[in-house]
């Protein structure tokens, strides 16, 4: 049991930013799977998004 | 299938300074064990957990080969991205002052106080407990290496020069460490972690885009410009989020 939760441990650490990154990865397959014709869309996501809710979840920690 | 060097020497560096934190980390442990109870149950732990993950690595490894190509780099992105960013955000926090460093002579401090605490409560099971600590420390930062060279190996026929990285830092740390038998506080350990963090967050953000088909643009090349963004970000945000009197990285 100490082992599974040190495992899930190596990936998530702060929830909300787990959610974040995963909710990002979502958005982007989505737009990739809807409008195939536009592969770019979805990299601007992911380059947007990832390093976005980075940002946001530091400054939340940083206040609270 | 063809790689290039813009990718074989990110990958080569993160599985090499990851892998190096790992170790660092395991070996803290490794000698709490051996500093409190001796070598040999700190050495049959670690030779087990080293053991396990072998058959780990030999068992699930050939898996990879079955699983399609896309679904393997959008997996291992995913993870990497949760992985490395999780990383990243710890050590930006540390870098800020927001949260503590991570100090490796008070693990090493914790580690002794809990297996002589434990010693005082059950002698003759003490050997047994220790190695166990050594064997758990082994396999849990073993695990984390494994995954590292996976992940940043798996999705471009990179897993020999990521396996490479990460063996030449765990012999580097096993070699230094059986000479000083001491814990390695110096590694600048935040410093690691920031580099890292940013290497697999642009890993994992690479990985995912060709997963769901995304043309980057340079191709391989993007994975350097993605560093560049996660590492200015990253800066960004120690400045933003920093504490007063905290002045430098590490």
């Amino acid at each position: 049991m100490t082992v599974i939760q040190e495992l899930i441990g190596l990936f998530v650490d702060d929830g909300a930013l787990a959610i974040a990154i995963l909710g990002v990865v979502a958005l982007a397959a989505l737009v990739a799977a809807a409008v195939p014709g536009m592969p770019l869309a979805a990299g601007a996501i992911l380059v947007l998004g990832c390093p976005g809710v980075l940002l946001i979840n530091i400054l939340r920690a940083s206040r609270s | 299938m063809t790689v290039s060097l813009a990718l074989i020497w990110p990958a080569i560096t993160s599985a090499f300074l990851a892998s190096l934190v790992e170790a660092v980390e395991a070996l803290t442990i490794v000698l709490a064990v051996a500093t409190v109870r001796g070598w040999r149950p700190a050495g049959l732990g670690a030779a087990a957990g080293l053991v396990l993950l072998v058959l780990i690595v030999v068992v699930l490894g050939p898996l990879l080969d079955i699983v399609p190509l896309r679904l393997l780099q959008l997996t291992i992105g995913i993870l990497l991205l949760l992985f490395g960013m999780r990383w990243l955000r710890k050590a930006i926090l540390r870098s800020a002052g927001v949260i503590p460093l991570h100090n490796e002579v008070a693990a090493f401090a914790t580690e002794t106080a809990d297996l002589r605490r434990q010693s005082r409560q059950n002698e003759t099971r003490l050997d047994w407990l220790a190695g166990l600590a050594s064997f758990k420390a082994v396999l849990l930062e073993g695990l984390e290496v494994v995954f590292i060279v996976i992940a940043v190996g798996a999705g471009r026929g990179l897993l020999v020069p990521a396996s490479a990285g990460a063996f030449a830092a765990c012999l580097l740390v096993a070699g230094t460490g059986f000479v000083v038998h001491r814990p390695l506080a110096r590694v600048p350990e935040n410093t690691l972690k920031f580099a890292v963090g940013v290497m697999l967050s642009a890993f994992g953000v690479f990985w995912v885009g060709e997963g769901i088909d995304v043309a980057w643009p340079g191709e391989d090349l993007a994975i350097v410009g993605l560093m560049v963004l996660f590492l200015a970000v990253a800066l960004g945000a120690v400045a933003l989020a920093r504490r007063p009197h905290v002045k430098v990285l590490q």
